[in-house]
């Protein structure tokens, strides 16, 4: 905790304004409750390193007062472990949408995982690629519409908290921009965490996802994230088994992290005993 | 103490030393034959001198690590070969336009696709000038002997840094695989150029792509004093976006004109044998043993032939290989592709029709014999 009461323009860039999101777009919630989290940390906005890729998503990184590399479509954890591991002092947070994150991005996403290397990967999942103008992502889900599915989608729908969990990710959490402090809390322990961790945050593009699929305006759709799911393990959840579950579902502090390991390897060699 | 800088290795150790000895300090990769031994042998030697090796999941990630690692104030390489060097093209543009000093090697394999994994080829001189989208310039190096590709790495390592570009390391699977002798120069005896960094001070404005008086950019490592953005996109001097006309064209111009402008420093050959040559063979990398082979031996027949070996591939040398070849009566082109540097040969030439192609694309290495026979056409001495 800081003393000094949070204000946006500490650890925003003035000159990036205004940014591109459409109104009634979840993408600043998950921005604000950012911020606030690394200002509760009391982080020094020069350890962080936050590396996106290509989406609406993705423009978080220009708009935040820290290292920011805004890299090509599906790879920024790639550029982001080449930060990490070369400079391991550094805080690296990896903004992405669900195109872009598990798509494209889809194989070095489990890889993240799988070496447990500390960044936090933030799966800003609108289920909808925005950018490009509503076409169905992998997270659509079947049934859905999309200028790409006119006919309704039939491609099934990856859960994030699954995937990343058997991929190996030492933390794994899901909020949404109704639950915004929620949010908030769960990312300050995800950037704390000492390994890979994904938060998935459920975030509403009522430009195109919404009005495809008639979900109403952005206060509706925020609603229906109040309404459709329900913290982990709750009573809720007993009457209505098809509620989303919110929450930390994996924290594991056994599991070593990547760049720590490596230095183990550097004594090693160093030694001469390869 | 025994002297130890005498090797008997192959090509792509050779490459490991010079990029030792330029100073490397991460590597990232994905095995790919012809060009794994070069990741191999950094797995050993790079966390020796506490530098980091990772391997990752694809080429795609690994040209990604290498620019992230690059940001951090790292020298940092990757290597493949075919496949792996066109996956690689949507991250090297991004590295050509965020302006990221990096060094890609690709040992060549006979192509397209999967194509003969472990049979020489030269078939990606054009890919490397134009795999990855839009305008842009790159330099590519290459070379034919151990003690060469060496020298050429610690180039490629100095060039990136100098013009804070990336640069493709052009080997072929010929010289990647085959051992000879290397006598590692003792440090300093090729100078090695450091990360040029910014001497703007902390809370004063660093504006990250506004170039100094003589062209050059100082970088800021991730982690120090200043934060700054690095997009892909069109961006202006803080590296904000920018997609303003006159921005995009200066920016443009910019990222060609950094490298074209200065093909001559960046330029370098070898010479044998031209000062009263006829017939000129040109050619590069294993194949130009072959030509300097076949020189030598015609040379003790009385033929006025010569060798120009280019170890600049891109930006191609133009005007040198026009001033070698004045007063020639025919150049031959010697390269293992369908012709692909003898393009570039022809319209640097006054006369492009005296310009022929000695090639073979088979996987196998082109002998003195192959040249000999296109030579004795040309002098219409029949084959």
């Amino acid at each position: 905790m800081t003393e000094k009461p949070f204000n946006f323009k500490d650890y925003i860039r003035p000159r990036f304004f205004p940014h591109i999101w459409c109104p009634g777009c979840g993408h600043g919630i998950v921005l604000g409750s950012l911020l606030r989290a690394v200002h509760e940390l009391g982080l020094n906005k020069n350890e962080i390193v936050i590396t996106s890729g290509i989406g609406c998503s993705s423009r978080i990184s220009g708009y935040v007062d820290f290292h920011s590399l805004h890299t090509i479509h599906g790879r920024a954890l790639t550029f982001a472990t080449g930060v990490k591991l070369s400079k391991p002092g550094l805080k690296a947070i990896v903004p992405m949408g669900d195109g872009d994150a598990l798509a494209i991005g889809g194989n070095h996403f489990i890889h993240a995982a799988r070496r447990n290397i500390d960044i936090t990967a933030i799966v800003m999942n609108n289920r909808i690629y925005g950018m490009t103008g509503g076409q169905f992502s992998p997270l659509s889900g079947s049934g859905k519409k999309a200028t790409t599915a006119p006919y309704l989608t039939i491609d099934r729908d990856f859960d994030v908290v699954e995937l990343a969990k058997s991929a190996g990710a030492t933390f794994v959490a899901r909020s949404t921009v109704f639950h915004a402090n929620e949010c908030k809390d769960i990312l300050k322990k995800a950037i704390s965490h000492k390994g890979f961790s994904v938060v998935e945050i459920l975030t509403q593009c009522p430009t195109y996802y919404g009005r495809k699929n008639k979900e109403g305006d952005a206060i509706q759709m925020m609603e229906g994230y109040k309404t459709n799911t329900t913290r982990i393990g709750s009573k809720k959840l007993e009457k209505n088994p098809n509620l989303i579950q919110r929450g930390i579902f994996v924290e594991n502090t056994e599991v070593p992290e990547y760049c720590k390991a490596y230095d183990e390897i550097i004594k090693t060699a160093m030694k001469g005993k390869a | 103490m025994k002297d130890n800088n005498i090797k008997f290795i192959q090509g792509n150790e050779a490459c490991v030393e010079g990029a030792i000895y330029a100073g490397i300090d991460f590597f990232a990769g994905y095995p790919i034959t012809p060009s794994t031994e070069i990741m191999e042998h950094l797995a050993y030697r790079l966390p020796q001198k506490g530098g980091k090796f990772i391997q990752m999941e694809d080429e795609i990630a690994s040209m990604g690590a290498i620019i992230g690692a690059s940001l951090t104030g790292n020298k940092v390489m990757t290597a493949t070969s075919g496949p792996g060097f066109s996956l690689k093209q949507e991250a090297l543009g991004y590295a050509c336009m965020a302006e990221i000093p990096c060094v890609i090697a690709n040992v060549q394999r006979g192509g397209p696709s999967t194509g003969n994994p472990t049979h020489v080829s030269q078939g990606d001189v054009n890919q490397v000038r134009w795999g990855t989208h839009g305008d842009h310039a790159i330099i590519a190096l290459t070379a034919s002997n151990h003690q060469d590709v060496f020298k050429i790495t610690v180039e490629a390592f100095n060039m990136a840094e100098t013009y804070r570009t990336p640069v493709v390391i052009l080997l072929d699977e010929v010289i990647g695989h085959m051992r000879e002798k290397l006598v590692i120069p003792k440090p300093g005896e090729i100078p090695v150029v450091a990360r040029l960094r910014t001497s703007v001070k902390k809370g004063v404005d660093y504006h990250p792509y506004l170039p100094r008086e003589d062209g050059r950019l100082p970088m800021s490592d991730f982690g120090a004093a200043h934060k700054y953005n690095v997009t892909g996109l069109f961006h202006d001097m803080w590296g904000f976006p920018n997609n303003d006309p006159r921005v995009v064209s200066e920016l443009l111009r910019h990222l060609v004109d950094k490298i074209e402008n200065n093909v001559n420093e960046i330029n370098m050959y070898k010479e044998y044998w031209l000062d009263d040559a006829e017939y000129i063979l040109i050619s590069y990398g294993s194949s130009a043993r072959s030509a300097i082979h076949l020189a030598k031996n015609r040379r003790a027949r009385g033929i006025k032939i010569g060798v120009l070996e280019l170890q600049t591939l891109w930006p191609f040398p133009s005007e040198m290989v026009r001033e070698k070849c004045v007063n020639a009566k025919s150049v031959i082109v010697v390269e293992m592709n369908m012709g692909q540097i003898i393009t570039q040969v022809k319209n640097a030439v006054d006369n492009p029709r005296n310009v022929f192609l000695a090639n073979r694309i088979d996987g196998e290495l082109i002998s003195p014999t192959d040249i000999k026979s296109i030579l004795r056409m040309i002098q219409g001495k029949g084959v």
